[in-house]
């Protein structure tokens, strides 16, 4: 399977998560409002969304036993960014993504499907800015 | 009902952490490389949302059809917010986040399975950017993300 293809499948299953999320729970997947309600749920306060919102978690933990069940071994990835790099990326990425009330899933690939104004504004706005952070890391710095 | 929702969302949460996998966006390079059209660009994030976005795009459609959702509960979909300063400001932060190290919520959460330490300490840095958020604010993020 050629790896553009690969992606192609993989996305569409992805896609296929949020349409089965949307049909049989009548829920948006949104990924961040998922890990969301758990934490807030640590923090004391569980609504009833809670367990339906880890079970979708813990299931995104699973996934990838699932892949390595199927293919025999998990992907190789590349993660470079010193400590700082990465606490700090990681604090903006949770933060952010709750402030605007949705990630990749939520606006990325939930609200652009029903073509909403704010998950395009919300899309355009951390595509473009991600693309000048990688370039000012890449090329200028 | 209940129970059958939350046995639903574990299936459905391993079809998408298995997607995630496959489709690639694990590994924080497939992203950044994406991002960086002056760099060793590749373009498979373009073909994952290809693939999302069409498969989302129809299930909504099919959803617009149906006066409930399979398990009851009505559909619970955003609708009629504005845009506004939390959105673009979130997003920007979030962009720079994403930029800096190539994971965005799903897969830091699913890459926690790789046991590396580097995606670990990112992860545990969006918790606590989440509780962050929620204890300042300290109101409930309601609509855009629920799952």
């Amino acid at each position: 399977m050629s790896a553009y293809l690969q992606s192609f499948i993989g996305g569409a299953l992805i896609g296929l998560a949020a349409a089965m999320l949307l049909l049989i729970n009548g829920r948006v997947a949104g990924v961040i409002g998922a890990v969301g309600g758990v934490v807030d749920g640590v923090l004391g306060r569980i609504d009833g969304d809670f367990w339906e919102r880890t079970a979708f978690v813990a299931g995104l933990l699973i996934g990838p036993f699932a892949f390595l069940l199927a293919y025999g071994a998990l992907p190789e990835v590349t993660i470079t960014g010193s400590l700082p790099i990465l606490v700090v990326g990681g604090l903006l990425v949770g933060f952010g993504t709750r402030l605007a009330k949705g990630c990749t899933a939520g606006h990325g690939v939930c609200g652009l499907a029903r073509l909403s104004t704010r998950s395009i504004v919300a899309v355009a706005t951390f595509f473009g800015v991600a693309i000048v952070t990688v370039f000012v890391m890449e090329h200028v710095l | 009902m209940r129970a059958a929702r939350i046995v639903a969302a574990l299936v459905i949460g391993t079809v998408f952490g298995f997607g995630l996998t496959l489709a690639g966006v694990l590994d924080p390079a497939t992203i950044r490389n994406f991002l960086d059209f002056f760099g060793p660009f590749d373009p498979r994030l373009g073909f994952v949302f290809a693939g999302a976005l069409l498969v989302s795009t129809a299930g909504y459609l099919f959803s617009r059809r149906r006066r409930e959702p399979a398990l009851g509960g009505g559909f619970a979909i955003p609708a009629g917010q504005p845009v506004d300063q939390p959105l673009v400001l979130g997003s920007a932060l979030f962009g720079i986040g994403w930029g800096m190290v190539g994971l965005c919520p799903g897969p830091a959460i699913a890459g926690l399975t790789l046991g590396l330490p580097s995606v670990f300490i990112f992860t545990v840095s969006m918790l606590v950017g989440i509780a962050a958020h929620d204890l300042w604010l300290g109101r409930r993020v309601a609509g855009e993300a629920v799952a």
